[in-house]
Protein backbone atom coordinates (compact mmCIF):
# COMPACT_ATOMS: atom_id res chain seq x y z
CA UNK A 1 0.00 0.00 0.00
CA UNK A 2 1.49 3.43 -0.93
CA UNK A 3 2.11 5.87 1.90
CA UNK A 4 -0.59 8.30 0.76
CA UNK A 5 -3.37 5.73 0.97
CA UNK A 6 -4.98 7.16 4.08
CA UNK A 7 -5.65 10.69 2.69
CA UNK A 8 -7.13 9.15 -0.45
CA UNK A 9 -9.71 7.38 1.64
CA UNK A 10 -11.03 10.71 2.87
CA UNK A 11 -10.58 12.73 -0.32
CA UNK A 12 -13.51 11.39 -2.41
CA UNK A 13 -15.96 12.26 0.33
CA UNK A 14 -14.66 15.80 0.81
CA UNK A 15 -14.03 16.71 -2.84
CA UNK A 16 -17.30 15.42 -4.18
CA UNK A 17 -16.62 15.47 -7.93
CA UNK A 18 -15.25 11.95 -7.77
CA UNK A 19 -18.81 10.76 -7.02
CA UNK A 20 -21.46 10.82 -9.70
CA UNK A 21 -23.04 14.33 -9.77
CA UNK A 22 -26.57 15.26 -10.67
CA UNK A 23 -28.39 18.62 -10.95
CA UNK A 24 -30.62 19.84 -8.15
CA UNK A 25 -34.14 18.83 -9.15
CA UNK A 26 -36.23 21.85 -10.24
CA UNK A 27 -39.41 22.01 -8.20
CA UNK A 28 -40.66 25.53 -8.83
CA UNK A 29 -42.77 24.73 -11.88
CA UNK A 30 -46.32 25.92 -12.50
CA UNK A 31 -48.87 28.05 -10.57
CA UNK A 32 -47.96 31.09 -12.63
CA UNK A 33 -50.84 32.20 -14.86
CA UNK A 34 -49.52 33.69 -18.08
CA UNK A 35 -51.48 35.64 -20.67
CA UNK A 36 -51.59 33.82 -24.00
CA UNK A 37 -53.44 36.14 -26.34
CA UNK A 38 -54.06 33.80 -29.28
CA UNK A 39 -55.76 30.89 -27.52
CA UNK A 40 -59.02 32.61 -26.59
CA UNK A 41 -60.05 33.62 -30.14
CA UNK A 42 -58.79 30.26 -31.41
CA UNK A 43 -61.13 28.31 -29.11
CA UNK A 44 -63.98 30.56 -30.19
CA UNK A 45 -63.31 30.11 -33.90
CA UNK A 46 -62.83 26.36 -33.56
CA UNK A 47 -66.15 25.95 -31.74
CA UNK A 48 -68.05 27.94 -34.35
CA UNK A 49 -66.30 26.07 -37.19
CA UNK A 50 -67.23 22.71 -35.60
CA UNK A 51 -70.78 23.92 -35.14
CA UNK A 52 -70.97 25.04 -38.79
CA UNK A 53 -69.54 21.72 -40.01
CA UNK A 54 -71.94 19.77 -37.78
CA UNK A 55 -74.89 21.69 -39.20
CA UNK A 56 -73.61 21.31 -42.75
CA UNK A 57 -73.27 17.53 -42.49
CA UNK A 58 -76.60 17.17 -40.71
CA UNK A 59 -75.14 16.03 -37.38
CA UNK A 60 -76.88 18.97 -35.71
CA UNK A 61 -80.56 19.18 -36.64
CA UNK A 62 -81.53 22.63 -37.94
CA UNK A 63 -84.62 22.48 -35.71
CA UNK A 64 -82.52 22.12 -32.58
CA UNK A 65 -79.85 24.63 -33.51
CA UNK A 66 -79.47 26.70 -36.66
CA UNK A 67 -76.10 26.89 -38.38
CA UNK A 68 -73.94 29.89 -37.50
CA UNK A 69 -74.24 31.01 -41.09
CA UNK A 70 -78.04 31.17 -40.72
CA UNK A 71 -77.73 33.20 -37.53
CA UNK A 72 -75.31 35.48 -39.34
CA UNK A 73 -77.79 35.84 -42.19
CA UNK A 74 -80.47 36.82 -39.69
CA UNK A 75 -78.09 39.34 -38.19
CA UNK A 76 -77.28 40.81 -41.61
CA UNK A 77 -80.98 40.97 -42.32
CA UNK A 78 -81.45 42.93 -39.11
CA UNK A 79 -78.77 45.40 -40.14
CA UNK A 80 -80.11 45.69 -43.69
CA UNK A 81 -83.66 46.44 -42.68
CA UNK A 82 -82.47 48.85 -40.03
CA UNK A 83 -84.46 47.14 -37.27
CA UNK A 84 -81.20 46.33 -35.44
CA UNK A 85 -80.79 49.97 -34.50
CA UNK A 86 -84.37 50.26 -33.32
CA UNK A 87 -83.96 47.23 -31.07
CA UNK A 88 -80.45 48.04 -29.91
CA UNK A 89 -81.26 51.74 -29.47
CA UNK A 90 -84.26 50.99 -27.27
CA UNK A 91 -82.27 48.50 -25.20
CA UNK A 92 -79.26 50.74 -24.80
CA UNK A 93 -81.43 53.63 -23.71
CA UNK A 94 -83.12 51.57 -20.99
CA UNK A 95 -79.81 50.12 -19.91
CA UNK A 96 -78.06 53.50 -19.82
CA UNK A 97 -80.80 55.30 -17.90
CA UNK A 98 -81.51 52.45 -15.48
CA UNK A 99 -77.91 51.54 -14.81
CA UNK A 100 -76.66 55.11 -14.48
CA UNK A 101 -79.32 56.19 -12.02
CA UNK A 102 -79.17 52.90 -10.12
CA UNK A 103 -75.39 53.10 -9.83
CA UNK A 104 -75.36 56.78 -8.89
CA UNK A 105 -77.95 56.22 -6.17
CA UNK A 106 -76.13 53.09 -5.05
CA UNK A 107 -72.80 54.88 -4.72
CA UNK A 108 -74.46 57.68 -2.75
CA UNK A 109 -76.19 55.27 -0.37
CA UNK A 110 -73.02 53.12 -0.12
CA UNK A 111 -70.97 56.16 0.83
CA UNK A 112 -73.54 57.16 3.42
CA UNK A 113 -73.48 53.66 4.90
CA UNK A 114 -69.69 53.71 4.91
CA UNK A 115 -69.42 57.14 6.50
CA UNK A 116 -72.27 57.43 9.00
CA UNK A 117 -72.84 54.86 11.73
CA UNK A 118 -76.52 55.77 12.02
CA UNK A 119 -77.17 55.21 8.32
CA UNK A 120 -75.21 51.97 8.49
CA UNK A 121 -77.24 50.73 11.44
CA UNK A 122 -80.48 51.69 9.71
CA UNK A 123 -79.93 50.69 6.10
CA UNK A 124 -77.44 47.84 6.09
CA UNK A 125 -79.91 45.20 7.35
CA UNK A 126 -82.41 46.43 4.77
CA UNK A 127 -79.87 46.23 1.95
CA UNK A 128 -78.78 42.78 3.07
CA UNK A 129 -82.41 41.64 3.09
CA UNK A 130 -83.28 42.96 -0.36
CA UNK A 131 -80.00 42.30 -2.21
CA UNK A 132 -80.42 38.52 -2.56
CA UNK A 133 -83.95 38.79 -4.01
CA UNK A 134 -83.80 38.08 -7.75
CA UNK A 135 -85.17 41.36 -9.05
CA UNK A 136 -86.99 39.53 -11.84
CA UNK A 137 -89.38 38.30 -9.15
CA UNK A 138 -90.35 41.92 -8.51
CA UNK A 139 -90.94 42.71 -12.17
CA UNK A 140 -94.71 42.06 -12.06
CA UNK A 141 -94.90 44.41 -9.10
CA UNK A 142 -93.07 47.11 -11.04
CA UNK A 143 -95.49 46.60 -13.92
CA UNK A 144 -98.37 47.20 -11.52
CA UNK A 145 -96.67 50.33 -10.13
CA UNK A 146 -95.19 51.89 -13.24
CA UNK A 147 -97.28 50.41 -16.06
CA UNK A 148 -96.12 48.32 -18.99
CA UNK A 149 -94.21 51.23 -20.58
CA UNK A 150 -90.64 52.35 -20.08
CA UNK A 151 -91.14 53.06 -16.37
CA UNK A 152 -91.29 49.47 -15.17
CA UNK A 153 -88.35 48.40 -17.37
CA UNK A 154 -86.09 51.19 -16.21
CA UNK A 155 -87.15 50.70 -12.59
CA UNK A 156 -86.21 47.02 -12.76
CA UNK A 157 -82.74 47.76 -14.14
CA UNK A 158 -82.27 50.65 -11.73
CA UNK A 159 -83.19 48.43 -8.80
CA UNK A 160 -80.89 45.69 -10.04
CA UNK A 161 -77.89 48.01 -10.45
CA UNK A 162 -78.53 49.80 -7.17
CA UNK A 163 -77.70 47.01 -4.71
CA UNK A 164 -74.38 45.81 -6.11
CA UNK A 165 -73.29 49.46 -6.21
CA UNK A 166 -74.25 49.96 -2.55
CA UNK A 167 -72.42 46.87 -1.42
CA UNK A 168 -69.31 47.51 -3.51
CA UNK A 169 -69.12 51.13 -2.34
CA UNK A 170 -69.52 50.60 1.38
CA UNK A 171 -67.16 47.64 1.24
CA UNK A 172 -64.64 49.84 -0.55
CA UNK A 173 -65.04 52.61 2.01
CA UNK A 174 -64.56 50.12 4.85
CA UNK A 175 -61.33 48.91 3.28
CA UNK A 176 -59.72 52.32 2.89
CA UNK A 177 -56.47 52.30 4.87
CA UNK A 178 -57.26 53.84 8.27
CA UNK A 179 -53.69 55.13 8.41
CA UNK A 180 -54.35 57.36 5.40
CA UNK A 181 -57.48 58.80 7.01
CA UNK A 182 -55.53 59.42 10.21
CA UNK A 183 -52.84 61.12 8.15
CA UNK A 184 -55.48 63.39 6.61
CA UNK A 185 -56.81 64.26 10.05
CA UNK A 186 -53.32 64.91 11.39
CA UNK A 187 -52.71 67.46 8.64
CA UNK A 188 -55.94 69.22 9.49
CA UNK A 189 -57.79 68.29 6.29
CA UNK A 190 -61.51 69.08 6.38
CA UNK A 191 -64.04 66.25 6.55
CA UNK A 192 -65.05 66.90 2.96
CA UNK A 193 -61.45 66.85 1.79
CA UNK A 194 -60.83 63.53 3.51
CA UNK A 195 -63.92 62.06 1.85
CA UNK A 196 -63.09 63.51 -1.58
CA UNK A 197 -59.35 63.00 -1.67
CA UNK A 198 -58.78 59.94 0.48
CA UNK A 199 -61.93 57.86 0.94
CA UNK A 200 -63.46 58.03 -2.55
CA UNK A 201 -60.21 57.38 -4.45
CA UNK A 202 -59.42 54.60 -1.97
CA UNK A 203 -62.82 52.99 -2.55
CA UNK A 204 -62.70 53.43 -6.33
CA UNK A 205 -61.14 50.04 -7.18
CA UNK A 206 -63.94 48.29 -5.30
CA UNK A 207 -66.58 50.54 -6.87
CA UNK A 208 -65.30 49.83 -10.37
CA UNK A 209 -65.26 46.09 -9.83
CA UNK A 210 -68.82 46.47 -8.55
CA UNK A 211 -69.63 47.98 -11.98
CA UNK A 212 -68.80 44.70 -13.68
CA UNK A 213 -71.31 42.86 -11.53
CA UNK A 214 -74.02 45.50 -11.79
CA UNK A 215 -73.71 45.71 -15.58
CA UNK A 216 -74.20 42.01 -16.09
CA UNK A 217 -77.15 42.00 -13.68
CA UNK A 218 -78.57 44.94 -15.62
CA UNK A 219 -78.34 43.11 -18.94
CA UNK A 220 -80.13 40.09 -17.50
CA UNK A 221 -82.88 42.32 -16.15
CA UNK A 222 -83.08 44.29 -19.38
CA UNK A 223 -83.90 41.18 -21.37
CA UNK A 224 -86.37 39.98 -18.75
CA UNK A 225 -88.11 43.35 -18.65
CA UNK A 226 -88.26 43.61 -22.43
CA UNK A 227 -89.98 40.28 -22.62
CA UNK A 228 -92.99 41.91 -20.97
CA UNK A 229 -94.78 44.11 -23.45
CA UNK A 230 -92.01 45.88 -25.31
CA UNK A 231 -92.30 46.65 -29.00
CA UNK A 232 -88.60 47.15 -29.54
CA UNK A 233 -85.54 45.96 -27.70
CA UNK A 234 -83.19 43.00 -28.00
CA UNK A 235 -85.24 41.12 -25.41
CA UNK A 236 -88.45 41.71 -27.36
CA UNK A 237 -86.74 40.57 -30.53
CA UNK A 238 -85.54 37.36 -28.89
CA UNK A 239 -88.99 36.70 -27.41
CA UNK A 240 -90.63 37.21 -30.78
CA UNK A 241 -88.10 34.97 -32.51
CA UNK A 242 -88.64 32.32 -29.88
CA UNK A 243 -92.42 32.36 -30.21
CA UNK A 244 -92.08 31.95 -33.99
CA UNK A 245 -89.45 29.20 -33.56
CA UNK A 246 -87.11 31.37 -35.64
CA UNK A 247 -84.03 29.98 -33.92
CA UNK A 248 -81.65 31.73 -36.32
CA UNK A 249 -83.00 35.09 -35.17
CA UNK A 250 -82.92 33.92 -31.58
CA UNK A 251 -79.22 33.08 -31.85
CA UNK A 252 -78.59 36.43 -33.59
CA UNK A 253 -80.28 38.21 -30.68
CA UNK A 254 -78.23 36.29 -28.13
CA UNK A 255 -75.05 37.16 -30.04
CA UNK A 256 -76.00 40.84 -29.85
CA UNK A 257 -76.38 40.53 -26.07
CA UNK A 258 -73.02 38.84 -25.78
CA UNK A 259 -71.38 41.56 -27.87
CA UNK A 260 -73.08 44.19 -25.73
CA UNK A 261 -71.71 42.61 -22.55
CA UNK A 262 -68.23 42.36 -24.03
CA UNK A 263 -68.31 45.98 -25.19
CA UNK A 264 -69.38 47.26 -21.78
CA UNK A 265 -66.79 45.13 -20.00
CA UNK A 266 -64.15 46.56 -22.35
CA UNK A 267 -65.32 50.08 -21.48
CA UNK A 268 -65.04 49.33 -17.76
CA UNK A 269 -61.56 47.95 -18.38
CA UNK A 270 -60.66 51.24 -20.05
CA UNK A 271 -62.10 53.20 -17.13
CA UNK A 272 -60.08 51.08 -14.71
CA UNK A 273 -56.90 51.74 -16.62
CA UNK A 274 -57.70 55.43 -16.76
CA UNK A 275 -58.64 55.91 -13.10
CA UNK A 276 -56.50 53.26 -11.46
CA UNK A 277 -53.30 53.86 -13.41
CA UNK A 278 -51.57 54.46 -10.07
CA UNK A 279 -51.96 50.82 -9.10
CA UNK A 280 -49.62 48.97 -11.46
CA UNK B 1 -44.02 76.61 21.15
CA UNK B 2 -43.72 74.03 23.94
CA UNK B 3 -45.75 70.89 24.48
CA UNK B 4 -46.52 69.95 28.06
CA UNK B 5 -47.75 66.45 28.80
CA UNK B 6 -49.32 66.57 32.21
CA UNK B 7 -50.03 63.40 34.20
CA UNK B 8 -51.40 61.40 31.32
CA UNK B 9 -52.94 58.00 32.14
CA UNK B 10 -54.77 55.78 29.72
CA UNK B 11 -56.21 52.33 29.32
CA UNK B 12 -58.03 50.40 26.64
CA UNK B 13 -60.63 48.60 28.74
CA UNK B 14 -58.75 46.01 30.80
CA UNK B 15 -55.31 46.92 29.49
CA UNK B 16 -53.65 49.85 31.14
CA UNK B 17 -51.28 51.40 28.60
CA UNK B 18 -49.88 54.58 30.13
CA UNK B 19 -49.46 55.67 33.74
CA UNK B 20 -48.59 59.15 35.01
CA UNK B 21 -46.67 60.45 32.04
CA UNK B 22 -45.43 64.01 32.40
CA UNK B 23 -42.90 65.56 30.09
CA UNK B 24 -42.20 68.80 28.25
CA UNK B 25 -40.94 69.27 24.72
CA UNK B 26 -39.32 72.68 24.47
CA UNK B 27 -38.93 74.70 21.29
CA UNK B 28 -36.01 73.55 19.17
CA UNK B 29 -35.49 70.36 21.14
CA UNK B 30 -35.74 66.75 20.05
CA UNK B 31 -37.08 64.41 22.69
CA UNK B 32 -36.59 60.71 22.02
CA UNK B 33 -39.13 58.45 23.64
CA UNK B 34 -37.89 54.89 23.84
CA UNK B 35 -39.39 51.77 25.29
CA UNK B 36 -40.08 48.13 24.55
CA UNK B 37 -42.78 47.27 22.04
CA UNK B 38 -46.32 47.67 23.30
CA UNK B 39 -45.35 50.16 26.01
CA UNK B 40 -47.74 52.82 24.71
CA UNK B 41 -45.24 55.14 23.07
CA UNK B 42 -47.27 55.46 19.88
CA UNK B 43 -50.39 56.08 21.94
CA UNK B 44 -48.55 58.86 23.75
CA UNK B 45 -47.61 60.40 20.42
CA UNK B 46 -51.24 60.27 19.29
CA UNK B 47 -52.22 62.16 22.46
CA UNK B 48 -49.58 64.82 21.80
CA UNK B 49 -50.85 65.38 18.26
CA UNK B 50 -54.51 65.34 19.25
CA UNK B 51 -55.43 62.22 17.29
CA UNK B 52 -56.65 60.55 20.44
CA UNK B 53 -57.63 61.76 23.92
CA UNK B 54 -56.21 60.38 27.16
CA UNK B 55 -58.68 59.18 29.81
CA UNK B 56 -57.02 61.35 32.40
CA UNK B 57 -54.38 64.03 32.37
CA UNK B 58 -53.88 66.71 29.77
CA UNK B 59 -51.66 67.66 26.87
CA UNK B 60 -51.15 71.43 26.75
CA UNK B 61 -49.49 73.84 24.34
CA UNK B 62 -47.55 76.84 25.66
CA UNK B 63 -46.81 79.81 23.48
CA UNK B 64 -47.77 80.54 19.90
CA UNK B 65 -46.53 78.52 16.94
CA UNK B 66 -44.10 80.40 14.69
CA UNK B 67 -45.77 82.74 12.21
CA UNK B 68 -46.72 80.99 8.99
CA UNK B 69 -46.98 77.55 10.54
CA UNK B 70 -49.89 75.88 8.76
CA UNK B 71 -50.05 72.75 10.88
CA UNK B 72 -48.11 73.17 14.13
CA UNK B 73 -48.31 69.52 15.19
CA UNK B 74 -47.27 67.39 12.24
CA UNK B 75 -46.75 63.64 12.09
CA UNK B 76 -44.30 61.48 10.24
CA UNK B 77 -45.65 57.94 10.23
CA UNK B 78 -43.87 54.63 10.28
CA UNK B 79 -45.77 53.41 7.21
CA UNK B 80 -45.24 56.74 5.38
CA UNK B 81 -49.02 57.19 4.78
CA UNK B 82 -48.64 58.42 1.21
CA UNK B 83 -51.68 58.40 -1.05
CA UNK B 84 -50.85 55.81 -3.72
CA UNK B 85 -53.07 57.60 -6.25
CA UNK B 86 -51.12 60.82 -6.03
CA UNK B 87 -47.65 61.52 -7.37
CA UNK B 88 -44.87 62.81 -5.13
CA UNK B 89 -45.85 66.43 -5.74
CA UNK B 90 -49.54 65.53 -5.45
CA UNK B 91 -48.91 64.08 -2.01
CA UNK B 92 -47.24 67.28 -0.87
CA UNK B 93 -49.87 69.46 -2.48
CA UNK B 94 -52.61 67.50 -0.64
CA UNK B 95 -51.69 69.16 2.66
CA UNK B 96 -51.54 72.64 1.11
CA UNK B 97 -54.84 72.56 -0.78
CA UNK B 98 -56.98 72.89 2.33
CA UNK B 99 -55.08 76.02 3.30
CA UNK B 100 -56.01 77.62 0.00
CA UNK B 101 -52.48 77.33 -1.35
CA UNK B 102 -52.71 76.40 -5.02
CA UNK B 103 -50.99 77.09 -8.31
CA UNK B 104 -47.79 79.08 -8.21
CA UNK B 105 -47.61 79.48 -4.44
CA UNK B 106 -48.03 75.74 -3.96
CA UNK B 107 -45.47 74.97 -6.63
CA UNK B 108 -42.90 77.19 -4.93
CA UNK B 109 -43.40 75.40 -1.60
CA UNK B 110 -43.36 71.96 -3.23
CA UNK B 111 -40.15 72.71 -5.16
CA UNK B 112 -38.54 74.01 -1.99
CA UNK B 113 -39.39 71.06 0.26
CA UNK B 114 -38.54 68.49 -2.41
CA UNK B 115 -35.17 70.17 -2.88
CA UNK B 116 -34.57 70.08 0.87
CA UNK B 117 -35.28 66.35 0.96
CA UNK B 118 -33.24 65.65 -2.20
CA UNK B 119 -36.27 64.64 -4.20
CA UNK B 120 -36.22 67.31 -6.91
CA UNK B 121 -35.93 64.75 -9.71
CA UNK B 122 -38.95 62.79 -8.57
CA UNK B 123 -41.82 65.30 -8.76
CA UNK B 124 -43.99 63.10 -10.93
CA UNK B 125 -43.04 59.68 -9.59
CA UNK B 126 -45.73 57.44 -8.11
CA UNK B 127 -45.28 56.14 -4.56
CA UNK B 128 -45.17 52.54 -5.84
CA UNK B 129 -42.06 53.42 -7.84
CA UNK B 130 -40.14 54.67 -4.81
CA UNK B 131 -38.00 52.75 -2.35
CA UNK B 132 -38.92 52.82 1.33
CA UNK B 133 -36.34 55.48 2.09
CA UNK B 134 -37.58 57.70 -0.72
CA UNK B 135 -41.17 57.27 0.43
CA UNK B 136 -40.22 58.40 3.91
CA UNK B 137 -38.39 61.38 2.42
CA UNK B 138 -41.59 62.32 0.59
CA UNK B 139 -43.41 62.09 3.92
CA UNK B 140 -40.76 64.35 5.48
CA UNK B 141 -41.11 66.80 2.58
CA UNK B 142 -44.88 66.78 3.09
CA UNK B 143 -44.38 67.51 6.79
CA UNK B 144 -41.96 70.35 6.06
CA UNK B 145 -44.43 71.90 3.59
CA UNK B 146 -46.84 72.84 6.37
CA UNK B 147 -44.01 74.46 8.40
CA UNK B 148 -44.60 72.49 11.60
CA UNK B 149 -43.73 73.81 15.03
CA UNK B 150 -43.25 70.28 16.33
CA UNK B 151 -42.62 67.12 14.35
CA UNK B 152 -44.17 64.00 15.83
CA UNK B 153 -42.24 61.06 14.49
CA UNK B 154 -43.67 57.60 15.09
CA UNK B 155 -40.85 55.13 14.47
CA UNK B 156 -40.16 56.82 11.16
CA UNK B 157 -37.22 54.59 10.27
CA UNK B 158 -38.49 51.24 11.53
CA UNK B 159 -39.81 50.08 8.17
CA UNK B 160 -36.47 50.74 6.46
CA UNK B 161 -33.35 48.65 6.04
CA UNK B 162 -30.24 49.43 8.09
CA UNK B 163 -28.33 51.35 5.40
CA UNK B 164 -31.30 53.51 4.43
CA UNK B 165 -31.96 54.17 8.10
CA UNK B 166 -28.42 55.45 8.54
CA UNK B 167 -28.76 57.78 5.54
CA UNK B 168 -32.08 59.16 6.72
CA UNK B 169 -30.75 59.69 10.22
CA UNK B 170 -28.03 61.86 8.70
CA UNK B 171 -30.69 63.73 6.73
CA UNK B 172 -32.76 64.36 9.86
CA UNK B 173 -29.71 65.65 11.72
CA UNK B 174 -28.73 67.89 8.82
CA UNK B 175 -32.27 69.18 8.55
CA UNK B 176 -32.34 69.93 12.27
CA UNK B 177 -29.03 71.78 12.06
CA UNK B 178 -30.60 74.12 9.52
CA UNK B 179 -34.13 74.51 10.83
CA UNK B 180 -33.95 73.69 14.55
CA UNK B 181 -37.37 72.08 14.54
CA UNK B 182 -38.68 70.58 17.75
CA UNK B 183 -39.63 66.97 17.67
CA UNK B 184 -40.88 64.04 19.62
CA UNK B 185 -39.13 61.00 18.24
CA UNK B 186 -40.70 57.71 19.25
CA UNK B 187 -38.60 54.64 18.64
CA UNK B 188 -37.64 51.27 20.03
CA UNK B 189 -34.17 51.63 18.55
CA UNK B 190 -31.63 52.73 21.11
CA UNK B 191 -29.03 53.91 18.58
CA UNK B 192 -31.56 56.19 16.86
CA UNK B 193 -32.75 57.59 20.17
CA UNK B 194 -29.20 58.44 21.18
CA UNK B 195 -28.27 59.89 17.77
CA UNK B 196 -31.24 62.24 17.56
CA UNK B 197 -32.39 63.06 21.06
CA UNK B 198 -31.39 66.05 23.11
CA UNK B 199 -33.24 64.22 25.80
CA UNK B 200 -34.10 60.55 26.04
CA UNK B 201 -37.21 59.47 27.88
CA UNK B 202 -37.15 55.78 28.75
CA UNK B 203 -40.56 54.17 29.19
CA UNK B 204 -41.17 50.92 31.01
CA UNK B 205 -43.14 48.07 29.53
CA UNK B 206 -46.92 48.17 29.72
CA UNK B 207 -48.32 50.10 31.50
CA UNK B 208 -45.79 52.64 30.25
CA UNK B 209 -44.26 54.78 32.96
CA UNK B 210 -41.27 57.08 32.72
CA UNK B 211 -38.30 55.13 34.11
CA UNK B 212 -35.57 57.61 33.51
CA UNK B 213 -34.78 60.79 31.54
CA UNK B 214 -31.30 61.37 30.13
CA UNK B 215 -29.95 64.65 28.82
CA UNK B 216 -27.26 64.48 26.15
CA UNK B 217 -25.45 67.76 25.60
CA UNK B 218 -23.27 66.64 22.69
CA UNK B 219 -24.30 68.54 19.51
CA UNK B 220 -26.35 66.36 17.12
CA UNK B 221 -24.01 66.96 14.20
CA UNK B 222 -21.03 65.50 16.06
CA UNK B 223 -22.70 62.36 17.30
CA UNK B 224 -22.03 60.21 14.25
CA UNK B 225 -18.27 60.75 14.67
CA UNK B 226 -18.11 60.70 18.44
CA UNK B 227 -20.29 57.60 18.77
CA UNK B 228 -17.79 55.93 21.08
CA UNK B 229 -18.33 58.58 23.74
CA UNK B 230 -22.05 57.85 23.69
CA UNK B 231 -21.61 54.15 24.20
CA UNK B 232 -21.52 54.19 28.01
CA UNK B 233 -24.83 56.06 27.98
CA UNK B 234 -26.28 53.64 25.47
CA UNK B 235 -25.23 50.76 27.74
CA UNK B 236 -26.74 52.47 30.73
CA UNK B 237 -30.08 52.94 28.96
CA UNK B 238 -30.01 49.36 27.76
CA UNK B 239 -29.37 48.13 31.28
CA UNK B 240 -32.58 49.84 32.34
CA UNK B 241 -34.58 48.57 29.39
CA UNK B 242 -33.21 45.08 29.16
CA UNK B 243 -35.40 43.25 31.66
CA UNK B 244 -38.53 45.09 30.51
CA UNK B 245 -37.79 44.32 26.90
CA UNK B 246 -37.33 40.66 27.74
CA UNK B 247 -40.62 40.55 29.62
CA UNK B 248 -42.45 42.53 26.95
CA UNK B 249 -41.26 40.14 24.31
CA UNK B 250 -42.95 37.27 26.13
CA UNK B 251 -46.30 39.02 26.45
CA UNK B 252 -49.31 38.25 24.34
CA UNK B 253 -50.57 41.34 22.59
CA UNK B 254 -54.07 42.02 21.43
CA UNK B 255 -53.82 45.77 21.15
CA UNK B 256 -51.36 46.54 18.38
Amino acid sequence: MPPDAAPKLIAPVAAGPLCATRPVPFRGKGFRPRTIAIVGPLVFITLIALWQLGSGYGVISPIALPAPSQALAALIDLVRTGTLWKHLGASLERLAVGWTFGTALGIAVGLAIGLFSLVRAGLLPLVSAIFPIPKIALLPLFVVWFGTGEGSKIATILFGAFFPAVIATYGGVDNVDRGLIRMGQSFGLTWLSIVRKIIIPGALPAILSGFRISVSISIVLLVAAEMIGAQYGVGAYILEAGSLFATDQLIAGVAILSALGLAISWLIGRAERRFLSWRT
Amino acid sequence: MDVIVDNVCHDYGETEVLRDISLTIRAGEIVSVIGPSGCGKSTLLRFIGGLERPLSGRVMLAGEPPAGSLNPLTYIFQDFALLPWRTVEGNVSLVLEDHGINGGAAKAIIDDVLARTKLSDFHRAWPRQLSGGMKQRVAIARALAVRPAILLMDEPLSALDAQTRELLLDDLVELWSREHYSACYVTHNLAEAVRLGHRIVVLSRRPGRICEVFEIDMPLAERAERGVELEPLQRQVWAIMREDARQAERELTDAA
